[in-house]
């Protein structure tokens, strides 16, 4: 459903993103696991068109484009069919979270207000915020937030959700709610990319782990052969690292 | 020490200098800011969307209004074009001069209230799949107009008091009826502070106004930070 070929992104003239493929079927949940600064967040804004890629092509839905040519209608169609999610929740102050939710549906679909609102509760009540509505986003917890934000981005009807470290900004109480909220998602056959440093979403959940490291692929495999038959050195060394961790936890 | 006769005067002469600031002060207020705002917002949109041409001209226009007297503005405008034979009446050569100087201004402030908006909201709007423009109307401008208020409304005081500048290009407004006033009775001293006074009411008046208009932006919802 979504492949990205050989996608290159440099930053002055510091290369990023050095040719990385990623290949997302319908209904995966697809983990990119990696170190800070590996390129996984500028991978997934790539994707999105919220960073241009230098080059590298991309298929989605059948048609093929050029990441250094695409034009502004063909990224604004895309994005009517895919979903962000991001670190920060970036949600509209101005707007409650119900607004926050209906917002893609009233203003860029076109929805009819009480048909978007419909909707927008049942959103949010899938994410365990049925009496939350009419906060605004700085009377919420993170947790909340990010679960506003969750809601917003099922509530357009997507075909893929781009998750950028959905729980690297909260506090470790308020992750689990968040995970609940996306583990529940990807039950429901979602099919989604996420940029994540959660080893064990990346197990438990993901049906495919993309290991990514200084701008390039370094592996790329099912969730269960990533984490219990890895092939390359450095997947294993990096394994070692992370069982390490939770062994002390 | 102020004798009956001053206080006659003084009373005599309320409503003869509250008069002209009903019917100039405040008109010259209200429309110069109105148009002001519009001058304002379009200068600060034109530099926040990083338009081409129109960047460089947004800067050019802040440039010189800011780097110059607004009185050197006024006598431009008044006494300077009729040499050229553009000959403008001067209640609408004020309000030129005014709505110009002060968008310049309100363009600098807009443009830091627009900038303080988190740019990860205009990003979260694309990927809803809003366009700039219903970005910046729903999400970006709104929240620019509340974190502008308060020094917009300084600003607006303080043109309330500068309109009293165009007694210098024949606008009958408060200060010019004053001194009318002042020509006849020989009376500088107690007269202009009586218009001071007056204008004290009235930046009263706009102080409150601007604190209610603050708590209602407030009950509103939502809050910087």
């Amino acid at each position: 459903m979504l492949e990205i070929r050989n996608i290159q992104k440099s930053f002055d003239g510091m290369q990023v993103l050095k040719g990385v493929d990623i290949d997302v079927e319908k209904g995966d949940v697809v983990a990119i696991l990696g170190p800070s600064g590996s390129g996984k967040t500028t991978l997934l804004r790539c994707i999105n068109f919220l960073e241009q890629a230098d080059g590298g092509s991309m298929t989605f839905d059948g048609e093929t484009f050029e990441f250094s040519r695409i034009s502004k209608k063909d990224i604004a169609r895309i994005r009517k069919k895919t979903s962000f999610v991001f670190q920060n929740y970036n949600l509209f102050r101005n707007k409650t979270a119900l607004q926050n939710v209906t917002e893609g549906l009233i203003v860029a679909r076109k929805i009819p207000k009480d048909q978007a609102e419909k909707i927008g509760r049942r959103m949010l009540d899938k994410v365990g915020l049925s009496d939350r509505y009419s906060h605004y986003p700085h009377q919420l917890s993170g947790g909340q937030q990010q679960r506003v934000a969750i809601a917003r981005a099922m509530a357009t009807d997507p075909e893929i959700i781009f998750f950028d470290e959905p729980t690297s900004a909260l506090d470790p109480e308020l992750i689990g709610e968040v995970l609940a909220a996306m583990r529940q998602l990807a039950e429901e056959g979602m099919t989604m990319l996420v940029v994540t440093h959660e080893v064990n979403f990346a197990r438990n959940v993901s049906s495919k782990v993309v290991f990514m490291e200084n701008g390039r692929v370094v592996e790329a495999a099912s969730s269960r052969d990533f984490f219990y038959n890895p092939r390359e050195e450095r997947t294993k060394t990096f394994l070692k690292t992370i069982t390490g961790e939770d062994a002390e936890k | 020490m102020v004798s009956e006769r001053i206080l006659n005067i003084l009373t005599d002469s309320f409503w003869k200098i509250l008069l002209p600031g009903l019917a100039m002060t405040i008109p010259l207020t209200v429309i110069s800011f109105f148009f002001a705002l519009i001058i304002a917002v379009i200068t600060a949109m034109v530099q926040f969307a990083d338009i081409k041409v129109l960047k460089p001209l947004a800067r050019f226009y802040i440039w010189v209004i800011r780097g110059t007297p607004i009185l050197v503005q006024l006598y431009v405008i008044f006494y300077g074009l009729p040499s050229i034979g553009i000959v403008l009446p001067a209640f609408p050569s004020a309000v030129l001069v005014f709505s110009i100087n002060e968008g310049a201004y309100g363009a600098e402030t807009m443009r830091a209230a627009l900038e303080s908006v988190p740019r990860g909201q205009i990003e979260a709007g694309y990927c809803v799949g809003m366009s700039w423009w219903q970005i910046m109307e729903r999400i970006v401008l709104p929240q620019a107009f509340r974190t502008a208020f308060p020094p917009l409304s300084n600003s607006l005081i303080g043109l309330m008091k500068e309109t009293s500048l165009a007694s210098n290009i024949t606008v009958m407004e408060m200060l010019m009826s004053t001194q009318k006033i002042i020509a006849r009775t020989y009376e500088p001293l107690a007269l202009y502070i009586e218009v001071g006074v007056i204008y004290l009411m009235f930046s009263t008046i706009l102080t409150k106004l601007q604190s209610i208009g603050e708590k209602k932006l407030n009950s509103y919802g939502y809050q910087k930070g």
